[in-house]
């Protein structure tokens, strides 16, 4: 027992002192903050006003009709030939000439400008003028504008969950469905990269040829083990610097958008407009994280997930370290693993069906057997899954595992002293009768 | 006996590789394993490492039925060796020291010892890849004697050392045997077991066909042939017959008659020729070899 204890702590301890171990482990809070944080920092940026000239040949536009908070119109009258030669040098980014008929034709809006006009902005301008002309026809047509008022409503549904026991919860389909994709695909990733990396380390052993010492003091079993241990330790150590890391840089981002300009105007709007304040509030991405948290048992969730990633790494990872016990180098070893990272790479594109349906038979028994059931469990348990069917999933893979690392554990101790041989898939299995 | 080998039997799937061998390995000797490739030494060196179990017969280590605590007072330097590259060298030895049971501070001490013994101390926080190969070579050893285990198995210890680091491996050896510990020494190079071995053992073809004392084994494939330099014009006679001449060295081999007889051929000789020098043909291990291996075939 000893013994396995400074296998895991070698297997450990060079694999954290690498430089590529901590790259990773910074490069993906990294990345995860930036995703959501760049586009707020450039939201913050590019708060500089654009000025709008408009030639407004139909009279129907006072400047009191021309409000926008992120653009300055000024009407002009002049000659469009006069004026599409001199708005840029005065410093104005577009100019906008509206036709004498602009009521009947209103698609004969033309916008010159010297580059190209950014969409928000196009969209910007032709905002204010729609809302102006639609007011007028209305106002012809007899309509008030407060009977357009009432009639722009938004349809918005909030799911509930409701347990046996009648428990309601607010629940979210889409954050549900956001929760069970990155878990997915987390591990499916970390099946493959900590699998290969269990993989190449017992090839190093073996073409090093440090390997007959080693099992002349340990048992082969040890090895194996104390291997596949020390680098899921790695794993679980880089899960944990994930989680620690995203969590403090997204307070660090928060802290900057919060003191932010942008910030401090979605406030004042919030003040002046209660109604809509609520609805920004809901449409927000942190309202539905918040959401997601609120109605998932998170418990469950991370605690399914660490053991979904320990037993279905425990179970790749066996296979993996059979499969380099038998090769030599890693080249060589390339037309092995693929039968490994097929039931893998199945589970996966199966996921992507539980994804959409949780609840298809398809979705079931993809969960419960073991060499799929890691991915597709815990993409099914965001929604929610029988406490039978989690029990019953949990206990196969245990099984699976154990099944697994004893046939790896005897092609192991099999192929790590043979060398110079093709090895193939039957003489691997003649190795599983081989006695002592 | 440090090791008494029992009747063991190894097969594989396409051959035997062990067929009933039994050795004995007396305390504080150094035993020279010897045998042609694939003749079952390595196989035998496997079951005392236990790296592998026999399918019959069995091992006794020190008296005790051989088991897992054994390994580690058995240190293994194997034919095929090598170390982490990555790892620095003191990292790697203490490993290796701790895997065979010793504690990290007595890992620690000896491991300094030895390097200063071999003034190496500027090798510690060195990769292995770093190191020349000779450099290697000490480390290993250092590996495999620091847990001052009580046989020692050295797998073709010699195989790519440098003259020097030949001679530093064959003092430590014949120290190591000074402070009673037991050395297990398999090898194809006869002039390396002439030297050291005080005991051998020849496998082929899976089975022991040779065993005892060096000297006893050199006695009983003597021909009773002597090599004689003399002067003078050398003839036949009753006492002896001429195996071989080597007249521009006034030199022959002959052989005698009756064994053990050597005052007869003596006599014999000088009454044909001027006699110079009298002296017993020993056979090397090596025309041992052959002709043991040869005989077996």
């Amino acid at each position: 027992m000893n013994k396995i204890l400074l296998v895991i702590q070698r297997e450990y301890l060079t694999r954290i002192q690498k430089k590529s171990f901590w790259i990773a482990s910074l490069l993906g809070p990294i990345l995860i903050t930036a995703i959501y944080a760049v586009p707020i920092w450039l939201a913050t940026q590019d708060k500089e006003v654009k000025r709008i000239e408009i030639l407004d040949e139909s009279g129907l536009f006072q400047m009191s009709d021309l409000v926008d908070k992120e653009v300055e119109f000024k009407l002009v009258n002049k000659p469009v030939s006069d004026l599409k030669g001199s708005f840029s040098k005065e410093g104005y980014t577009a100019l906008v000439h509206l036709p004498k008929d602009l009521l009947t034709h209103s698609e004969d809006i033309k916008i010159y400008s010297e580059k190209n006009l950014s969409l928000p902005l196009k969209s910007s301008i032709e905002r204010v003028i729609e809302k102006k002309v639609r007011a007028i026809l209305m106002k012809d047509a007899g309509i008030a504008s407060e009977v357009y008022e009432k009639t722009q409503i938004v349809v918005g549904s909030e799911t509930i969950t409701v347990s046996e026991k009648g428990d309601e919860t607010s629940s979210s389909s889409g954050g549900a469905m956001i929760l069970a994709g990155v878990m997915g695909m987390l591990l499916y990733l970390t099946l493959l990269l900590y699998g290969s990396q269990v993989m190449n380390g017992v090839i190093e052993e073996k073409s090093s040829r440090i390997i007959e010492v080693i099992i002349s003091s340990i048992k082969p079993y040890q090895l194996m083990l104390g291997k596949i241990l020390g680098v899921g330790m790695v794993g679980l150590t880089q899960f944990l610097l994930w989680i620690v890391l995203t969590i403090g840089l997204s307070q660090a981002a928060s802290t900057f958008y919060a003191a932010s300009p942008v910030k401090q105007k979605v406030e004042q709007i919030k003040k002046v407009d209660p109604e809509v304040a609520k609805k920004m509030d809901d449409a927000s991405p942190m309202a539905e994280v918040t959401k997601v948290i609120e109605s998932t048992n998170i418990p469950l969730v991370v605690g399914g997930f660490l053991f979904y990633f320990l037993f279905g790494y425990l179970l790749y990872s066996s296979l993996f370290a059979a499969i380099g016990s038998a090769v030599e180098s890693t080249a060589e070893a390339q037309q092995f693993t693929f039968i490994v990272m097929l039931p893998i790479i199945l589970a996966f594109i199966m996921a992507q069906f539980t994804m959409q349906d949780p609840d298809s038979t398809m979705a079931f028994w993809a969960s419960m057997i073991p060499f799929t059931s890691p991915i597709n469990m815990m993409v099914r348990l965001p929604y929610g899954v029988p406490m039978w069917e989690l029990a019953t999933s949990m206990t196969l893979l245990v099984v699976g595992f154990l099944g697994c690392s004893w046939i790896s554990a005897r092609i192991y101790r099999v192929g790590i002293l043979m060398y110079g041989k093709k090895i193939t898939v039957k003489e691997m299995a003649k190795w599983l009768f081989y006695k002592g | 006996m440090i090791l008494s080998i029992q009747n063991v039997v190894k097969r594989y799937a396409d051959h035997t590789a062990l067929a009933g061998v039994s050795l004995e390995i007396p305390k504080g000797q150094i035993f020279g394993l010897l045998g042609p490739n694939g003749a079952g030494k390595t196989s035998l060196i496997r079951i005392i490492n236990q790296i592998t179990a026999p399918d019959e017969g069995q091992v006794l280590f020190d008296g005790e039925l051989l088991q897992p605590k054994h390994v580690e007072q058995i240190g293994y330097l194997p034919e095929e060796r090598g170390l982490y590259k990555k790892m620095k060298v003191g990292d790697q030895l203490m490993y290796l020291a701790q895997l065979k049971g010793l504690t990290k501070v007595e890992a620690l001490t000896r491991l300094k010892d030895w390097f200063i013994r071999l003034d190496i101390k500027d090798w510690w926080n060195k990769p292995v890849d770093d190191l020349s190969k000779g450099m290697q070579q000490k480390t290993q050893f250092i590996a495999t004697v620091v847990h001052e285990p009580k046989l020692l198995i050295l797998d073709e210890p010699f195989s790519g050392f440098d003259p020097i680091n030949a001679n530093m491996l064959k003092d430590e050896i014949l120290g190591l045997k000074e402070r009673g510990t037991t050395i297990l020494f398999s090898t194809h190079r006869m002039e390396s077991v002439e030297e050291l071995c005080d005991s051998i053992a020849l496998i082929n073809h899976s089975q022991v066909v040779l065993t005892g004392e060096k000297d006893e084994v050199r006695n009983r494939f003597k021909k009773h042939a002597y090599e004689v330099r003399y002067s003078g014009d050398l003839g036949e006679s009753k006492a002896y017959e001429i195996i071989s001449k080597a007249p521009e060295n006034n030199s022959a081999i002959i052989k005698l008659a009756q064994p053990d007889q050597t005052n007869q051929a003596i006599a014999s000789l000088i009454k044909q020729v001027d006699l110079f020098e009298f002296k017993e043909v020993i056979p090397s291990f090596n025309d041992i070899f052959i002709q043991v291996v040869g005989e077996t075939k």
